[in-house]
């Protein structure tokens, strides 16, 4: 097989798949099941042709050792060692932009890596850890206030890559948001102005759904500090679970 | 370059719709649910003017007009205010009511697509919230982000194909006291520009045909359950989504092509945010550059929140490179908005952008320092405390 091209000096992750001997197979194994189990898998798998036709597509192949036909060959090979590799190594470099869909076989790449993410979330491994340092203040706006983008967020020292005039929105945040007709979008702290009603069901959803839960083996700390908020609003409500 | 449609008919990977490989369509499948009594199916509310658009494989998608229940973006609100702010300022000017709620949230896709910190029960359950919650307001859902459209036309495409996961989301549902809701058209608010593209060209008081745009279709809008995407054989011979594109053209600006149209922007969700090196390097060096080099626009267009943001952002960094970038990106509902006469501050909140949008002001014969000036003075009242905020009369003042 003809060797892809890529940029002098990138890393490039073996053929054969290496370390991670101190996981267990059946380790391995159990991450894979579960996978395989997610009711999605059957609906983003049909077998794979290795045409290539979703590498061509993605953008992420394009700047890193990484290729959508390989995540669905080791599905459908059920490569268990090779998916835990995958799991550690490529899933945080996808994309999804699903343009992947162009698949002719009908395959989700970019939907199998989505399922694999949430395995490795849930399973607290390594690369999940990793990915989402840095990210753990995006999850507690998204989970704890309903919007995820705020406006507050456009710090120069955050975004120092996009311009001077994050500086100037951040000085004339407040007054900026003022300035704007749609009622809702005086905020600076959220998106847009959520009702306290709207916020305690999602809360809700969080915890029924156990989506909350899922952080704990990544993040302990902020898992604790969303449980609390979450748990205090519903008790002040006189909400039971 | 002008649109080669005859060049892409001929093309060996062209788009055909094959009856035999139609995909099946899922209102089928809705109304039968709905027959059985496990889910409410939102209808366009009788005696709303209603149009009928054509979607990838040839199934006719009904798009209201007004009475709709604006489901907001977080991007948008949060970082490119003039987006949404275009929208509704459109719709108040076509004379179209609709509902800018304060008990919606999030759909949450962004996070759920760079962290996976979510499963499918908890993010069908955020659409199914906000769903119930137009529905029991009366007003016909409008979605302004191309992720939030592109996820809940796969968490629609789930619950009708699961009935585990509509059984565990009715629990929760249940727990909140809300009806199981699905609207019987998911719609983008890129979809009702396309449908108005005549009503809103018959209010242009801007020039627009000294503009040349280049359009950037969001990968989530119809590559995402794509039989949903609106294409029209007279946009591209119908190989491409027709929105963006058939309102430019309506405006008169004249839409040029270039090769790396199917590609992302580079957003990454994950990407745009902690790996920004990825996202810069994408959108420079695969969209703008190309679009420079091959079609030379006055201005990008897109119909999506972080298409937007990627575009725009990422060209400062290049532009210290000396790459060849500065290009002024916008969504088409800004493009409309200043069309028809829209203030580029008070309303498109341009100021907001990066990538220098002033030529382009220019070009369509707007005094942007002018204007700039009455919108600091305005500024300047609130800053005084004359008043607390600027409201829609104020801003087309
Ligand atoms: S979804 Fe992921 S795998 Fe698929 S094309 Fe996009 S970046 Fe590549
Ligand atoms: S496009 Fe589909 S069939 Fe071709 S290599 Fe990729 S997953 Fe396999």
């Amino acid at each position: 097989m003809a060797e892809r091209p890529r940029a002098r000096g990138a890393a490039v992750k073996s053929e054969a798949v290496a370390g991670f001997d101190d996981v267990t197979y059946e380790e391995k194994r159990k991450l894979f099941e579960e996978v395989r189990s997610d009711l999605r898998f059957p609906d983003y798998l049909y077998g794979c042709y290795e045409c290539g036709i979703c590498v061509a597509v993605c953008p992420s192949a394009r700047f890193y050792d990484f290729s959508p036909r390989r995540i669905a060959q080791a599905a459908a090979r059920q490569d268990v060692e090779l998916i835990y590799q995958q799991m550690q190594e490529d899933i945080w470099e996808c994309s999804q932009c699903f343009s992947c869909l162009r698949c002719p076989r009908g395959n989700n790449p970019g939907g199998i890596v989505t399922i694999m993410r949430e395995v490795a979330v849930n399973h607290g491994l390594a690369s999940a850890k990793e990915a989402l340092e840095g990210y753990s203040r995006i999850i507690y706006k998204i989970m704890s206030t309903g919007t995820q983008v705020s406006p507050d967020m456009l710090q120069p020292d955050a975004f120092p890559d996009w311009g001077p005039e994050v500086a100037d929105v951040s000085n004339q945040l407040a007054l900026w948001r003022r300035a704007l007709p749609p009622e809702t979008l005086h905020t600076t702290s959220t998106g847009w102005d959520v009702s306290d009603r709207t916020l305690i069901e999602l809360y809700l959803i969080w915890l029924e759904t156990g989506a909350l839960d899922m952080i704990r083996d990544v993040d302990e700390g902020l898992h604790m500090i969303l449980e609390e908020v979450m748990e205090e609003r519903l008790e002040e409500e006189g909400i039971e679970r | 370059m002008p649109i080669p449609v005859e060049v892409m008919l001929k093309k060996k990977e062209r788009f055909e719709r094959d009856p035999d490989t139609i995909p099946a369509d899922f209102h089928d499948e809705l109304f039968r649910l709905e027959a059985e009594g496990e889910l409410i199916v939102q209808r366009i509310p009788d005696g709303q003017p209603v149009v009928e658009v054509p979607t990838k494989y040839g199934r006719p998608k009904r798009v209201p007009k007004g009475h709709l229940w604006h489901h907001k973006s977080c991007g948008q609100c949060g970082h490119i205010p003039g987006y949404s702010t275009s929208i509704f300022w459109v719709m108040r000017k076509l004379g179209y009511d609709y509902e800018d709620p304060r008990d919606q949230t999030s759909c949450t896709a962004w996070n759920y697509y760079a962290s996976a910190t979510s499963n499918e029960a908890a993010q069908a359950a955020v659409a199914l919230r906000n769903f119930a919650t137009a529905y029991e307001s009366g007003y016909f859902p409008l979605i302004h982000c191309g992720t939030s459209y592109g996820h809940y036309k796969e968490v629609r495409s789930e619950l009708l194909r699961h009935p585990e996961l509509r059984a565990q989301v009715r629990r929760v549902m249940d727990k909140l006291g809300k009806p199981m809701v699905l609207p019987e058209e998911i719609v983008h608010y890129s979809e009702w520009f396309y449908a108005l593209r005549h009503e809103i060209a018959a209010r242009q008081v801007r020039d627009f045909s000294g503009i040349a745009v280049t359009v950037h279709p969001a990968c989530h809008y119809y590559k995402l359950v794509e039989g949903d995407a609106i294409y029209d054989p007279d946009v591209y011979g119908g190989q491409r989504t027709a929105v963006v594109t058939a309102l430019a053209e309506a405006l008169g600006a004249e839409v040029r092509t270039y090769s790396t149209w199917f590609d992302c922007c580079g957003f990454g969700f994950r990407h745009i945010l902690v790996q920004r090196d990825f996202t810069r390097s994408f959108a420079t060096i695969r969209k703008i550059e190309v679009m420079k080099e091959e079609a030379d626009p006055d201005v990008v267009l897109t119909h999506d929140t972080g298409c937007v943001t990627t575009l725009d952002k990422s060209q400062f960094a290049a532009q210290a490179h000396g790459r060849n970038v500065g290009v002024a990106v916008m969504s088409e509902a800004q493009f409309a908005a200043l069309a028809m006469g829209a203030h580029p501050y008070k309303v498109c909140q341009l100021h907001w952008h990066s990538a220098d949008y002033r030529p382009l002001l220019e070009k369509m014969g707007i005094d942007w320092e002018k204007a700039w000036v009455e919108f600091e003075t305005d500024v300047a009242k609130l800053e005084r405390g004359e008043k607390e905020f600027l409201s829609w009369e104020d801003v087309d003042g």
